[in-house]
């Protein structure tokens, strides 16, 4: 990935004001009142139950749902200003049922995008080809199959391709991997992670898994009822749940239990050179994650795994992290 | 035999003329009715009233329709068309609309999401996933057409129910065997290469 390619697509900010939905026909708010803060470039989970308004909320900001109040702005403009079509080109889309159009080739749906706004027929060629090296499918093998001709961890990759055909600045992802099992969602998980580190695209992603939710996201907002429960980093919501309703989330997913059984000798990242200065966090090679956990919630940005005086290796939240996907496939 | 044997070039016209007859009726038909199959699937309420109309010229008795038209537009090849496309209109209609509405949701959610108008919805994702059935519409359309059309040679309108009705009126059993056997035969070849089309485009979309 070059460094020009990396500024075309630098990430938009979204900006969501007091946002308020309800359908026609219902009683109640499928959304009620909720701002929050994107900034450019940031990967920001949505995680709650089935019905808590999620899908609703993402799909405020490429207005395929009107809110009766409050407003919506992506890279500081009100998106209810202009055409929603061109606002849509602008902001990639990926949902739980892929929605790759059965009567085109892989090709022609990756093109969709770049062929409604009218870009050159060999740039499009380009581009599908560098898309499909993206999602990691061979071009030649995978440009004129039809979606009956892949299975479901492909159809998603050439979902994700097509969302990112036309560069957006902004990647709304609703479930994009529910459908998939454990083993294909944890690639496509790490797929999503590597794009978002190459192109800067802001990303906002939707699930009601919490293990997906805390291996991927920079921030997590908890919502419930329509409402934002707790919106705060991964590391925050894990260990100081706001509510106990987060809590209950989390325990029901089981992911503070099995830190307690996980070690900080199989979770660490090995290796000693740079030993912790006097004072620094450390913690025995026995130790619970849990109470790795602990220290880090202190402050500490790494924490020394230490036996016999011994530095063994450290362990960070991207290490956490990974020991509780591992522990979920 | 005498009869096929002694006028082979009669009986090509006749069947010419049948065809013709069918397939002009056919094209202004899929004409009228592709906008009327969008409207009635996009609008419950008018759709359902288009329906309702539809099916009312679709149960008058296929010779009468002739009849009635005959004080409107007089007798000949024009009434006859006008005829079979209004007769046609249910079926074809009732298919685009059934088809449009059958699209699934995530197809036209992604269409949508992706940035296109209504209209580029419809062309380019509704409409073509629509196709197997629309294609199963026309294909009842045209065998509909074809044995409808024997009756227009009552008005003056040729094809060949002009062979069956002067082989009744006249005692020759083989001319209107022979105009009988051969819309039969357009029929089942009607219906076939319609079949072979809706299957491809089905498998096509993913379907069975
Ligand atoms: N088109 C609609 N018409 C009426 N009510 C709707 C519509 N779409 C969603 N709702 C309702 O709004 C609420 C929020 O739905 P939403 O789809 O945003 O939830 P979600 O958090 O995405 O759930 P899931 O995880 O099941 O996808 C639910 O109560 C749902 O029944
Ligand atoms: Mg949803």
């Amino acid at each position: 990935m070059t460094a020009t390619q990396r500024n075309d697509t630098l990430g938009a900010s979204v900006g969501i004001r007091d946002v308020a939905v309800r359908y026609p026909g219902t009683t109640h708010d499928a959304v009620a009142g909720v701002s929050l803060d994107v900034p450019a470039g940031a990967l920001v989970v949505l995680l709650g139950p089935s019905g808590c308004g999620k899908s609703t909320l993402l799909r405020t900001i490429n207005r395929l749902v009107v809110p009766q109040r409050g407003s919506v702005e992506v890279d500081g403009r009100d998106v209810a200003e202009g055409a929603p079509e061109a606002l849509r080109r602008g902001i990639g889309y990926v949902i739980q049922a892929v929605g790759l159009f059965p009567h085109l080739s892989v090709a022609q749906n990756i093109a969709v995008v770049p062929e409604l706004l009218g870009w050159e027929t060999a740039a499009i060629v380009a581009r599908v080809d560098e898309l499909l090296g993206l999602v990691r499918l061979d071009p030649e093998r995978y440009r004129e199959r039809f979606p009956r001709e892949l299975s479901g961890g492909e159809q998603q990759r050439v979902g994700v391709a097509r969302a990112l055909a036309a560069r957006p600045r902004v990647l709304l992802m609703d479930e994009p991997f529910g459908a998939v099992d454990a083993i294909v969602r944890q690639a496509l998980q790490d797929e999503t992670l590597r794009i978002h580190q190459a192109l800067g695209t802001t990303i906002l992603f939707v699930t009601h898994d919490v293990d997906e939710a805390l291996r991927i996201a920079d921030r997590i907002v908890v919502m419930k009822d329509g409402r934002i429960e707790q919106d705060d980093t991964p590391l925050h919501v894990l260990a100081k749940p706001a509510t106990p309703y987060v809590a209950a989330l989390l325990d029901a997913h089981d992911t503070v239990r099995r830190l307690q059984l996980l070690h900080a000798r199989d979770a660490m990242l090995p290796g000693g050179a740079d030993s912790p200065g006097p004072g620094a966090s450390s913690v025995a090679p026995d130790e619970s994650l849990r109470s790795v956990l602990a220290h880090l919630l202190d402050g500490a940005e790494r924490v020394a795994v230490i036996e016999d005086g011994c530095t063994l290796g450290s362990i960070s939240f991207a290490e956490i992290r990974r020991a509780i996907a591992a522990s979920a496939a | 035999m005498n009869y096929v044997l002694r006028h082979p070039g009669d009986i090509a016209w006749r069947t010419l003329e049948h065809v013709e007859l069918v397939a002009i009726a056919l094209v202004i038909a899929c004409a009228i009715a592709l906008p009327l199959g969008v409207l009635v699937a996009r609008k419950r309420r008018i759709g359902d009233a288009i329906l309702a109309a539809l099916n009312i010229v679709y149960t008058i008795p296929s010779l009468a329709i002739f009849a009635l038209l005959i004080p409107l537009f007089g007798i000949g090849t024009f009434t006859a068309i006008v005829a079979l496309v209004a007769y046609s209109q249910m079926i074809l209609v009732r298919n685009v609309a059934v088809g449009l509405r059958g699209v699934p949701f995530a197809l036209t959610d992604a269409a949508r999401g992706l940035g296109m108008s209504a209209w580029q919805s419809l062309w380019r994702v509704e409409l073509p996933q629509a196709l197997p059935v629309i294609l199963g519409g026309v294909r009842l359309a045209t065998i509909t057409l074809i044995a409808l059309a024997t009756l227009a040679s009552w008005i003056n309108a040729g094809g060949l129910g002009t062979l069956i009705l002067y082989g009744l009126q006249h005692d020759d059993p083989i001319r209107a065997l022979a105009g009988s056997v051969i819309a039969a035969l357009l029929a089942i070849a009607a219906n076939t290469g319609f079949h072979v089309l809706e299957r491809r485009t089905a498998i096509e979309r993913g379907g069975h």
